[in-house]
């Protein structure tokens, strides 16, 4: 079976993020890392492979963004992906999530993939969807916020927290999973995994290569624009006690508490 | 002009106040637009009994349209209102908040080739068409999102949408058959709703205590424990650690959990993303405790306590028991 596992780079979580006023999108400028999010989908793919029940012949990690995002890429690899495919292209740049829904479809359908993994959400746009999108272009069954994935007869039986409980759903494959962050630890790669992942073979493809067309994706295609930010109507700054006097901070805390007559 | 088409969620014979909160609020803005609010239901034809979808009229919804197929999953629901939105021609496709709502909504956007704007807070009319507001970044900042062509897709945040009674009339309720695309009946539910965890009521109480992964482990949930039972409160969760097993489900906050509004709420060991953050934020007082300076709850707690929240909260409680107990 073949595992695709789509990866982003975003801006690192240390980066204070902002709009861009003139273009009303993301300023991606400054230190950029792996999507946090992702690393539990490699992790969850490494764990199906290593774990036996289901013969994992190659786990693939995609992605869709400019130059810079093979570092993405590289840091996919060095998780344990065997090789990756990056989608890059001027045209796609500004693409909405209807747009990058499709453009990841065409490349994953180039692939041809068993199963397709991604994180819940991504660090800088939290727009929680892309794995539906991508399901419905695919036309696979898909499910989201999966905590627990297990193989039961060629099938994957997965678990995920719902609007009433806990939820028990067979998936067939091929299938389009998003993962919680829940599911698993992500391993840290090792030195010799870091130095490696240059050497994997990365496939670099445009929109024509995959058979995107143009007029469905970037900027001036997006079926949705943001614009007009302003800031949310914040409350007021709350009160911030630096701990160092453990026995004082309590005594400041206690008599916040009274004067909002919580200890009544 | 353009009518607005709700997903309502139903479970256990009674409405998601999610999806009543979408019906409110479509209504509202049909009524603007000169135009209708349908919802659209999905699920065994038992549990959706005439009086039942009809009742969604007393949101605002005029027509009902309900379609036999599997619950508690998204796909069935693209389809049905893929089907419905082709015949009837409704220009925007509105979701409460939940989990649900943001996979139909995403399906429906690539099945239909629809501008999606999600985590939306606000919905307004401008020129005759819906702009949608959606705080991003971390909230930091609010953006105006406009749909420029075909179906406009809203999924909207938990409890961002109130629930309003606007009248006593019932919604026609029309049957549609329909046969599901193949990859939508390839998952298949085996068990819905399953309750992890002693059921814990924390709906009622006045003092919130909530514990968060910077608890570090299960047992962390103890020196909770003894503090909310120093203030007379009760103990709550967050996702990140019930779907760890730490605590109960009944006891979470949050997307897919419990929303709250305590006297007091004292976060502890919660960093406070927004998932956690719309179940709680209409606390009257909240507390934070977190060694991460950086953590987003300090943004909106009242008070921030940045330290260790192992040396805070036993002596924290023995302080509570002594002005308590004296």
């Amino acid at each position: 079976m073949k595992i695709c596992v789509l990866v982003k780079e975003v801006p690192d979580a240390a980066v204070e993020k902002r709009i861009n006023p003139g273009t009303g999108r993301l300023d991606r400028s400054g230190e950029k890392n792996l999507n946090p999010f992702d690393t539990h989908a490699i992790e969850a793919a490494m764990q199906l492979k290593e774990g036996g029940v289901i013969e994992v012949d190659e786990v693939v990690a995609v992605t869709m963004g400019p130059e810079t995002a093979v570092r993405a890429l590289h840091k996919a690899v060095s998780l344990g992906a065997d090789r990756s495919l990056h989608l890059t292209d001027d045209a796609l740049a500004g693409s909405d999530v209807n747009g990058t829904g499709y453009a990841l479809a065409r490349a994953l359908e180039s692939e041809v993939p068993d199963l397709v993994l991604l994180g819940q959400q991504s660090d800088d746009g939290e727009c929680y969807t892309i794995g539906a999108v991508l399901a419905d272009h695919l036309r696979m069954p898909s499910l989201t916020q999966v905590i627990k994935i297990d193989v039961e007869d060629g099938a994957l039986r997965c678990e995920r927290q719902a609007e009433y409980g806990y939820d028990t759903v067979l998936v067939e494959l091929p299938a389009v999973i998003s993962v919680g962050d829940a599911i698993n630890e992500p391993r840290y790669p090792s030195l010799k995994a870091i130095m490696g992942a240059k050497k994997k073979p990365l496939d670099t493809k445009s929109i024509g290569d995959v058979g995107i067309e143009a007029e469905r994706v970037g900027y001036d295609n997006a079926r949705a624009h943001c614009a007009d930010f302003k800031a949310p109507s914040a409350k007021e700054p709350g009160r911030i006690i630096e701990d160092e006097d453990t026995g004082k901070t309590v005594e400041q805390i206690v008599a916040w508490l009274d004067e909002r007559k919580l200890l009544a | 002009m353009s009518a607005i088409l709700v997903y309502a969620l139903h479970y256990d014979g009674a409405f998601n106040k999610n999806s009543l909160g979408a019906v409110s609020e479509g209504s509202r803005l049909a009524e603007e637009l000169g135009s209708e609010c349908h919802a659209v239901v999905v699920g065994d034809k038992a549990g959706l009994p005439d009086e039942l979808c009809a009742s969604l009229g007393r949101y605002g919804a005029r027509r009902v349209f309900r379609v036999e197929g599997p619950e508690g999953l998204a796909q069935p629901v693209v389809d049905a209102m893929a089907r419905v939105i082709g015949e009837q021609g409704h220009g925007y496709a509105l979701f409460g908040g939940g989990l649900l709502g943001f996979e139909i909504g995403a399906g429906l956007t690539a099945r239909l080739d629809a501008g999606v704007c999600m985590e939306v807070t606000s919905v307004r009319v401008e020129d005759g068409k819906l702009v949608s507001e959606r705080p991003i970044l971390g909230d930091s900042s609010v953006s105006d999102v406009h749909y420029r062509a075909g179906v406009g897709v809203i999924i909207g945040r938990l409890n961002a949408f109130e629930v309003t009674e606007s009248g006593d009339q019932d919604a026609v309720v029309e049957d549609v058959a329909l046969e599901f695309e193949p990859h939508s009946l390839r998952a298949k539910m085996v068990s819905r709703g399953e309750q992890r965890g002693a059921d814990v009521n924390i709906e009622d109480a006045k003092v919130l205590i909530a514990g968060g992964r910077g608890l570090g482990k299960a047992e962390g949930f103890q020196a909770l424990e003894d503090l909310a039972g120093a203030f007379g409160g009760a103990v709550a969760a967050t996702r990140a650690v019930v779907d760890a097993g730490w605590y109960s489900y009944s006891a979470q906050i949050g997307q897919t959990g419990k929303t709250v509004a305590p006297k007091l709420y004292l976060a502890a060991g919660i960093s406070g993303a927004i998932q956690h953050k719309v179940g709680m934020q209409g606390s009257e007082n909240i507390v934070a405790i977190n060694k991460d300076a950086n953590a987003p709850i300090f943004e909106f707690s009242d008070l921030g306590i940045v330290g260790d929240l192992n040396k805070i909260v036993p002596k924290l409680t023995e302080a509570v028991k002594a002005r308590k107990g004296g």
